[in-house]
């Protein structure tokens, strides 16, 4: 059974929660990385569902304060729960979210998590976010954040960021 | 669950000490990336563990406030680093471990809470098995020197590879009841596995080793109290503080 009211506080913490980015691609919102899996509300509050990318993101802590930081505004109970079950997967970040990274230099997963290949980097070509060239290279498979690996552009010279099909 | 949780525990532990030393910037950001995978999955596994506990422990209860007997990590783990061919070999010997280990945990229906936790890790440690399965080619095919090196640490750290697959009372009922895997069986599937990277590397295991034990029931080498020391320093000495 729907109830009007807590259906309008759950819409309410969902507007708030658009203005989360996510805070190491500070472009991006929680919702486009795909971490803000759920809102409803239970009991008398609002329960708000995040998936951490990386089982040690440090992020992750910062995205539950900022979420509830947001949240409470609205409902001032308004809780946290982590879920880790399904594991959060790049497959979760749209097209147009894809783009936003490139735009923002930094060359985004390339197709599914469930191809082997892709995984690792290897055998994939990751072209320049800066340039668009091809001729690109791996420098290693870890980088600035859990979530990327570091390449480096061998037309324009330009190191750049990739992130990783998990 | 606390031995899962410890054995991440120390081993992100000790490449956490390689932060600002490794022989080149991709490596110090690799080594310390893996350790911050490592950390998250022991914060998991210790809030596991905590909640278990009689009275209910935090996972920082766990992690600063036990000593080394208390800890039941594998002794591998807990071995210095020595120089970065010996941080690659232990690294390639328990990626290889914990590839398989996770495969299994991720898939039994015994505990929900433990499979969400290894079915994220697998993505993670496919990562890892990459990473120093392919040092261990670089250095085992590289120059004299390197294959030379790397082949030392291979002989030193395989004494304490079997205590991975150690059949206990704690394993024994976990078997039973189909939280883990068959030890024996994934000790054939890791000895394949591990073979085939290490002949194409040109290394070669110790044939007479004499396998060591005792991290699973707190019987640590020194170096477990030792390197506890450095990390448990700040809590134990202002208990409660924060950042």
């Amino acid at each position: 059974m729907i109830n009007p009211e807590s259906h309008k506080i759950v819409e309410a913490v969902k507007r708030q929660l658009e203005d989360v980015m996510d805070p190491e691609l500070p472009f991006l919102t929680i919702g486009e990385m795909g971490m803000l899996r759920d809102v409803y509300y239970e009991g008398d509050h609002t329960v708000i569902v995040l998936t951490p990318t990386y089982s040690g993101c440090p992020a992750t802590d910062i995205i539950s304060e900022d979420s509830l930081k947001a949240a409470r505004v609205v409902d001032p109970k308004a809780e946290v729960a982590i879920s880790m079950r399904p594991a959060w997967t790049t497959d979760w970040i749209s097209k147009e979210t894809r783009a936003k990274m490139e735009a923002n230099g930094i060359a985004p997963p390339l197709g599914s998590s469930n191809d082997r290949a892709f995984l690792t980097g290897e055998g994939k070509i990751v072209p320049c976010p800066l340039c668009k060239s091809k001729n690109t290279k791996m420098i290693s498979a870890f980088g600035s954040t859990a979530c990327k690996a570091s390449f480096t552009c061998l037309d324009c010279s330009e190191p750049f960021e990739h992130f990783k099909c998990i | 669950m606390l031995r899962l949780g410890d054995d991440t525990l120390v081993l992100a532990q000790r490449l956490g000490e390689w932060c600002g030393h490794a022989p080149i910037l991709e490596e110090d950001i690799a080594l310390t990336n893996i350790s911050l995978d490592l950390l998250g999955r022991t914060q998991n596994y210790l809030k596991l563990a905590g909640k278990l506990h009689q009275p209910t422990k935090s996972d920082d209860d766990l992690a600063f406030h036990r000593d080394s007997e208390e800890f039941r990590n594998l002794l591998i783990l807990e071995q210095p680093n020595g120089h970065f061919g010996d941080t690659i070999c232990r690294q390639f010997l328990f990626d290889n471990f914990s590839l398989l280990l996770a495969g299994h945990l991720a898939s039994q229906e015994v505990n929900t809470e433990i499979a969400a936790i290894a079915a994220k890790a697998i993505k993670e440690i496919r990562y890892h098995v990459d990473h120093s399965s392919k040092w261990m080619l670089r250095l085992g095919a590289g120059t004299s020197e390197s294959h030379g090196k790397i082949q030392g640490s291979l002989d030193k750290l395989w004494q304490y590879t079997d205590e991975m697959f150690l059949i206990d009372e704690v394993t024994s009922a976990a078997i039973e009841s189909g939280l883990f895997p068959d030890l024996s069986t994934l000790k054939s599937r890791w000895l394949d596995n591990v073979m085939s990277t290490l002949s194409e590397a040109g290394l070669s295991i110790p044939s007479n080793a004499d396998m060591k034990y005792g991290g699973r029931n707190g019987n640590h080498t020194p170096h477990l109290s030792e390197m506890l020391e450095v990390m448990q320093v700040l809590p134990r000495t202002y208990p409660g503080t924060t950042w």
